[in-house]
């Protein structure tokens, strides 16, 4: 490459002895060989740069892992049958689907809308800041944004935040008997009940472990035993583990606490005939009528706390990523859309506001059409940017979940390189996502000819 | 610095390299000399390794002070995993480091095929001969033919656990797989969600595969799996995978749940362990004694906050499965050697040792050298083990079954924590995944 380039310059350099043979010509001249002269470093180094790679990708993806055999179409053949590298195509297809489109249409209305507001500017100046932040760096920030746990993934703080603004969740929630405890899971999902009927004059034993020491109340009491209240049903709830253990199971035993709060349901043949709540030393009273009845600790004392949205797990992490590559890429659609709108003739729209077009009819039928080639820019770019999408998928999908979360440029880098890659299959798929770039490729060239042509 | 080096020389020649035990008895304060380096002033010598954090600054001080006895200059090049991908592309673009790190057997045979790795030196050799036992020599061989040195190894036998936790819970150290369910299930009573899974990364979840096979099936057959000449539809695969569903399948163990445990990477793993007084997220954790960092970084005190136990007997005996870090020559510069001589010394060990998170397969190292009981102790159980250590399957394999992330081992193990039940159907996808990567 060095010496060709070399070369140009010497053809160049001695340009000047031609006047001997007598035909003197301007600059501007098409003389074939000053031409070429000057092409030729452009040429080399486009060849050596793009061509050459790109036939040597073709070539060697048909060739087999050691790169010694012919493997005919074997690897093409893989990359359509192999599950994940499927995966790859069809994430590839939402990706290039959602992703310009939602881009192009957060871009168009920030731009609209900016164009209104006092502060604009500042306000386009925020939207097109992640834009200045690399792939990588905005990968790092959103695989903590998506963080299962609430109080590390602001996504599922917020998530966790509204939905207990809704609904409040449970006073003991993961509490349960042990296999020892005269109680057992209840038809209901996530009710216990217990084993034998309650009698008036036997006290219930309704033991529960498993709850978090945070999780007690502030008020909680040592436990008592119930007496045997004369007629009405007794029973004490409590919290049959004693710190440091030793406790004994089934027994009230001095350090454990009761269950206040706990709602206790006396059923008779599927019937809630009356229900009481533990008072915070455990004990509770339920009226006469209820003897004989089966007590059901209802699953609304133990509803599990909302965990928030598994936005890394299998099926949303794609989503999730794209709803990274909105935020930095959103302001880029902005911007552009933002000049185009600067440079439309104002009248069309004022006259269309005279004859009494509202707003939205201006949006749709004016600004809209006019703006077709610009937006047309922009998905046409963003287009050939999310085909080749690798860097957020890599950082944000956990492993756990990269098979589900795989694109085309991804897999072509797990397949290329490693211990034992095979370089065949990865120049495969940088074959195919080259193909894929080209109709893309070729409608810009068309459309910039044309815009040349006006 | 000339005094220094003339000093070692010195301190060497008495020693005369026939007994180390004399020499440590002065190595409880300062490190004396136990090899001979040469002089290396001017020359310039990198070593490539994966470690950040506390793990290159301790490192870096081993090299502050091979930089100091020799006069080099001594560079870390930080690179990623895979170690080998990055080793290529510095290796075609010519400029290989001197020195590299490597974390697997496979890694070495691997940079021997390609004539990357250099043998390593009669003085390496005679370091080697001197402080390591024979498998850990023999771990660094290919053919017959040095080319590793072991610098650092990993005990990936082990639980930490949260000793409030287990207090709270009057929870004791488990024996056995059966002891551990009970113990999962007693501290789970008590509030606290016995087990912490890091299963984000792959890597953690081969290592609960591993030893467990280790202690149920046995060494010999852990050995033809790891070269797939039984297959992984042989029934002791199936055994395995059905104990470990004893605990992956009951979601109330296992802190977040499957789901959560998918999205946990290691470190944080570890971190949730040790942190939020009395009602930390887990009680214990299945993590390698390198965990101890974390540990650290947690703000727990290992040995008070945090303690260990082996990994409980599955059937007959606890298993011990170790990983570790080669050191290996990729160039043929003195300066690279000089290197692999002193990290193979008992001297290196040392610094690391005392600076904590570091165990050295170097049979030679003081236990003093430790900073507490914890690291003591996993250290000498390693040692002890002698050579019926085996080391870490999934690091045999070819790494496009074996450690690449997403898929392989890695995935197969993710998707049987999202469904223990399903142990036939995990068998097959490790069959057919293995079947593929051992073909090529």
């Amino acid at each position: 490459m060095k010496s060709a380039t070399t070369g140009g310059a010497g053809t160049a350099v001695p340009a000047p002895p031609s006047p001997a043979k007598g035909k003197r010509k301007s600059v501007t001249g098409t003389r074939k060989g000053l031409a070429v002269a000057f092409l030729l470093p452009a040429l080399v180094l486009l060849g050596a740069l793009v061509v050459y790679p790109i036939g040597f990708s073709v070539y060697r993806s048909f060739l087999d892992q050691s790169g010694d055999n012919f493997a005919g179409f074997d690897n093409y053949v893989e990359i359509f049958t192999e599950d994940t590298i499927r995966t790859a195509i069809k994430n590839n297809l939402i990706w290039v689907v959602v992703a310009p489109t939602v881009a192009t249409a957060l871009g168009l209305i920030f731009a609209v809308l900016t164009e209104r507001v006092r502060w604009g500017t500042a306000f386009k100046l925020i939207v097109f800041m992640p834009m200045a932040i690399s792939m990588l760096a905005s990968g790092i920030i959103f695989r903590l944004v998506y963080e299962q746990a609430p109080e590390r993934g602001i996504a599922n703080a917020v998530a966790v935040g509204v939905h207990d603004t809704f609904s409040e969740s449970a006073g003991y929630p993961k509490a349960r008997p042990l296999p020892v405890h005269p109680l057992k899971a209840g038809d209901a999902k996530g009710s216990f009940v217990t084993k034998q009927p309650v009698t008036a004059g036997t006290p219930a034993l309704i033991p529960l472990v498993g709850v978090p020491p945070d999780k007690m109340p502030s008020d909680a009491e040592p436990a008592k035993t119930a007496g045997n209240g004369g007629g009405e049903i007794t029973g004490t709830a409590w919290l049959d583990f004693t710190k440091g253990g030793g406790g004994k199971p089934n027994v009230v035993d001095s350090k454990e606490l009761g269950l206040g709060g706990l709602r206790i349901e006396a059923v008779k043949d599927g019937k809630v005939v009356a229900s009481a709540t533990a008072a915070s030393d455990g004990t509770f009273t339920l009226p006469a009528s209820a003897d004989g009845a089966v007590l059901q600790l209802p699953e609304s004392n133990f509803k599990e706390p909302y965990n928030g949205v598994d936005w890394l797990g299998p099926s949303l992490v794609t989503p999730a990523i794209i709803g990274s590559y909105l935020w930095m890429w959103a302001g880029f659609a902005m911007v552009l859309i933002g000049a185009g709108l600067a440079s439309m003739p104002r009248e069309l729209l004022e006259a269309a506001r005279v004859d009494g077009a509202n707003e939205w009819n201006v949006f749709r039928r004016i600004t809209v059409p006019l703006l077709a080639p610009v937006l047309a820019v922009v998905m046409v770019t963003l287009m050939i940017n999310v085909l080749k999408i690798f860097d957020l998928v890599l950082i944000i999908a956990p492993g756990s979940s990269q098979d589900d979360a795989n694109v085309l440029a991804l897999q072509l880098y797990r397949s290329s390189f490693g211990t034992d890659a095979n370089v065949g299959v990865g120049s495969a798929i940088a074959v195919f996502l080259l193909l894929l770039v080209i109709p893309v490729m070729l409608f810009n060239i068309r459309r910039m000819q044309k815009e040349n042509r006006r | 610095m000339a005094a220094v080096v003339v000093g070692a020389v010195v301190l060497t020649g008495c020693g005369g390299g026939s007994d180390d035990k004399e020499d440590g008895g002065g190595e409880s304060k300062k490190p004396a000399a136990t090899v001979e380096l040469p002089k290396l002033d001017g020359e310039k010598i990198q070593v490539a390794a994966v470690w950040t954090g506390p793990e290159q600054a301790n490192f870096t001080k081993v090299l502050d002070e091979f930089e100091k006895r020799t006069g080099a200059t001594v560079t870390f090049v930080p690179a990623q995993d895979p170690i080998v991908n990055f080793l290529g592309t510095k290796i075609a673009g010519g400029s290989p480091p001197d020195v590299a790190m490597l974390p697997q057997v496979g890694a070495i045979t691997q940079a021997v095929e390609k004539k990357w790795a250099k043998p390593a030196g009669a003085e390496a050799k005679a370091q080697l001969a001197k402080n390591y036992s024979k498998g850990w020599q023999d771990l660094g061989a290919v053919d017959g033919e040095q080319y590793g040195v072991y610098y650092k190894a990993a005990n990936k036998s082990l639980v930490w656990y949260n000793n409030t936790a287990f207090e709270n819970a009057g929870a004791a150290e488990p024996k056995t797989w059966k002891d551990f369910l009970t113990t999962a299930d007693t501290i789970s009573a008590s509030g606290v969600t016995p087990v912490s899974v890091g299963g984000a990364d792959g890597w953690t979840l081969t290592d609960w595969f591993e030893n467990i096979y280790l202690s149920q099936a046995g060494p010999d057959k852990y050995d033809q799996l790891a070269k797939h000449e039984i297959k992984w539809t042989d029934p002791s695969v199936a055994t395995a995978l059905t104990t470990l569903a004893e605990l992956w399948g009951k979601p109330a163990l296992i802190a977040g749940g499957a789901d959560g445990a998918l999205q946990t990477e290691f470190p944080a793993s570890v971190t949730q362990t040790f942190t939020g007084g009395d009602t930390p997220k887990a009680g214990m954790v299945f993590a390698a004694d390198f965990a101890g960092v974390n540990v650290t970084e947690a703000g727990a005190k290992v040995g008070t906050d945090a303690k260990v136990f082996p990994f409980p007997a599955v059937g007959a005996d606890s298993p011990v499965v170790t990983g570790g870090d080669a050191a290996v020559a990729l160039t043929d510069s003195k300066g690279a050697q000089a290197l692999l001589t002193f990290l193979a010394s008992t001297d290196a060990a040392q610094i690391q040792a005392e600076a904590g998170g570091f165990i050295s397969p170097n049979k030679a190292l003081d236990g003093k050298a430790y900073p507490n009981d914890v690291q003591r102790d996993i250290a000498k159980a390693l040692i002890d083990a002698g050579d019926d250590f085996r080391f870490d399957m999934s690091d045999q394999m070819p790494q496009s079954f074996g450690g690449t992330p997403g898929k392989g081992e890695w995935k197969a193990l993710q998707d049987f924590l999202k469904n223990p039940k399903d142990v036939k159907g995990a068998q097959q996808q490790l069959e057919s995944d293995a079947a593929k990567a051992f073909k090529s």
